[in-house]
């Protein structure tokens, strides 16, 4: 079936003409009464109107968030877990609206928005409820009349700083195990996709106390940059890019406040023979791991965008694998039978096709796709790219740098060891994969890839309780899990003597 | 000198040109890692602080172009093409809210010019670059 386009009379979802920013419970006007447009990377055309905010308007959050912490912090663990409930309960209840939403702004498929993102989400919000209510500070016996208890607080306000590729998914991991340690959130979006959040906000705002959430818009050298160097936030979380990961570090050491990053990686996928000992249902599980490469038209962090493939089995099995990505559908994202859709943006479209020629110049070969999409009729000027699947070696910049894109770089290997040193031939260590029937292999590689998370015989699963994070370049934290809750805590300790004697010294 | 590690295209140069005139002297950072990775970042000079990790690469237009050193290794056969594409957002980049964005670009260098850069030696480190 076909979703009507957002704004149709038959659309589960209407857009206003202009947004505000949703400050202390409020919509409120961004200072300088400036706005940008908002476009749909489907078809390429402006849909509504964004606040381009500035440094006066993340101040007016900040106060608000300052206002609210004290209370929100004090609340009781059951408090803030019912808001998360009920902000899972209404995500759960307008699903629909929010996944085509979230695939107009975006472009990704509404399959996955439908049966990935937004359900994530809400289970996220679930997790983080009921991580809350099971959080317990601790206490050390130091002596028969001494005892340390550790209690564990809130930062207090905590600046969060949104990427495109996931707005709400992105969002909801950040705000989640913010809210369950008792913090209140200044939020920038990215100005890609800063549309989905706002109808997030729209439809939870009233949940939540006024001033715990505050949603600011704008680009961000003028309002996250405020945001990120602001001596009033206590964290600032991250994902991105390295050098501005960099520069938000560089902002937290003159604040002397902790930072966690996510910044992507090069993450290889990983194909040993015995996939392929039978043709049975995991030798098809496998190749579909293999074209997971194109999920989120390859706008994942954790894209499994190197693929290195045993020698013994390679064109068996490259065979099959291009089969398999040349029967991936294509097309309107709000189809739900549309397997890839739009690039999240023009430049995001540009920056992929300079790396399919950079490519090509280094004498990798086109197995399949490498070039722009056009879907045809009014989604023309949206912004596709064919999957595509290169083969060459690890040292071509296609190999070892995050394209962001459907695109994988095919290799192979011999054996195990040579698999391991081409894996962690890269600056990032954010995801793998490894692919085998053989446990003893598949858990050595897993322990001496240098990646955070490594995915033994599946990809792409989000769940929450399993910690997500980078090694090396990939960026500082853990998400996902439980663990990010200290994150975003500090922790109290009451040093407390129960003897009534003198110590002696004095 | 004939070759050079870096350079702008003219869509690039107006651009800067335009910043400049905003913003005073700038320098660009090549950055890494996903969602606006591989974008050249562009600041204020002094905004961001390049050291011993950086690698210097030339200027364009007037600023010093860096790229981390751990970066460089994996780039260091292809000269960058700085060029600008309509577009939106690129991290705290300074030419985000004028609708367009810096998009790098590559070539591999020719035998002659990497027999050229093979002479001059190593590129210098953030640390030491006099600024212009």
């Amino acid at each position: 079936m076909q979703y009507a386009q957002p704004g149709q009379p038959d659309s589960k979802v209407q857009p206003k003409s202009r947004y505000a920013n949703f400050i202390g419970g409020e919509w409120v006007a961004p200072a300088d009464g400036r706005y940008f447009e908002n476009i749909s990377p489907v078809n390429g055309k402006p849909f509504c109107e964004i606040p381009r905010s500035n440094g006066q308007d993340i101040e007016r959050a900040l106060d608000a968030a300052h206002g609210a912490k004290a209370a929100w912090g004090r609340s009781s663990p059951a408090e803030r877990a019912n808001v998360l409930l009920k902000i899972a309960e209404r995500m759960e209840q307008n699903l629909e609206m929010l996944a085509v939403a979230e695939s107009w702004e975006n472009g990704k498929p509404v399959r996955e928005t439908l049966a990935a993102d937004i359900p994530l989400a809400i289970d996220h919000f679930r997790y983080f409820a009921g991580a809350a209510r099971a959080e317990e500070g601790h206490l050390s016996q130091i002596d028969d009349d001494t005892v340390a208890y550790h209690f564990k607080e809130p930062l207090g306000v905590v600046g969060q700083i949104i990427p495109w590729n996931f707005p709400i998914l992105m969002a909801t991991w950040k705000l989640a195990p913010a809210l369950a340690a008792g913090n209140c959130v200044v939020l920038k979006p990215a100005e890609q996709t800063p549309w989905s959040i706002l109808l997030l906000m729209e439809l939870v705002g009233d949940l939540l106390p006024p001033g715990v959430v505050n949603v600011v818009n704008g680009f961000g050298v003028e309002a996250g940059k405020p945001l990120a160097s602001s001596n009033r936030i206590a964290k600032v979380a991250f994902t991105g890019e390295t050098t501005t990961g960099r520069l938000i570090m560089q902002y937290a050491s003159q604040n002397l406040i902790p930072v966690t990053l996510e910044l992507g990686g090069k993450s290889p996928n990983i194909f040993f023979e015995d996939v392929f000992a039978r043709q049975d249902d995991f030798a098809d599980k496998a190749l579909e791991g293999f074209a997971m490469f194109a999920l989120n038209q390859g706008e994942v962090c954790t894209c499994p965008s190197r693929a290195l493939i045993q020698k013994s089995f390679y064109d068996d099995f490259m065979e099959k694998a291009i089969a398999r990505t040349r029967a991936v559908k294509q097309g309107n994202p709000l189809d739900t039978d549309t397997m890839v859709g739009a690039q999240a943006s023009n430049d995001q479209l540009e920056k992929i096709l300079s790396y399919l020629d950079i490519g090509r110049q280094e004498g990798a070969k086109v197995l399949t796709g490498g070039e722009r999409y056009r879907p045809g009729g009014d989604l023309d000027d949206g912004y596709y790219v064919q999957p595509t699947i290169f083969e060459g070696q690890n040292k071509m910049r296609i190999f070892q740098e995050e394209i962001f894109g459907p695109v994988v770089s095919v290799t192979s290997f011999s054996d195990a060891e040579d698999a391991l040193s081409i894996a962690n031939d890269t600056l990032y260590g954010l995801g793998a994969g490894v692919w085998s029937r053989d446990m003893n292999t598949a858990y050595r590689m897993g322990r001496g890839i240098q990646a955070g998370r490594v995915w033994t015989n599946c990809y792409h699963l989000y769940p929450a309780h399993a910690a997500f994070g980078g090694y090396k370049h990939s960026g500082i934290g853990r998400e996902n899990h439980r663990m990010m809750l200290e994150h975003y805590q500090q922790t109290k300790n009451m040093l407390v003597s129960y003897s009534p004697k003198a110590m002696g010294f004095f | 000198m004939a070759v050079s590690r870096v350079s702008a295209t003219e869509a690039a140069a107006a651009l800067i040109a335009r910043l400049q005139s905003v913003h005073g002297p700038l320098l660009f950072h090549q950055s890494g890692g996903c969602c606006d990775g591989s974008a050249p970042m562009c600041y204020p000079q002094g905004d961001f602080q390049v050291g011993e990790q950086d690698v210097y690469l030339g200027d364009i237009c007037g600023c010093p172009f860096y790229i981390g050193k751990a970066q460089f290794e994996y780039w260091r056969h292809t000269h960058l093409i700085i060029d600008a594409v309509p577009g939106r957002g690129s991290g705290f980049s300074l030419e985000s809210p004028e609708g367009m964005r810096f998009l790098t670009r590559s070539r591999l260098y020719t035998e002659a010019e990497e027999a050229e850069l093979a002479a001059l030696g190593e590129p210098p480190t953030g640390d030491v670059v006099v600024e212009p």
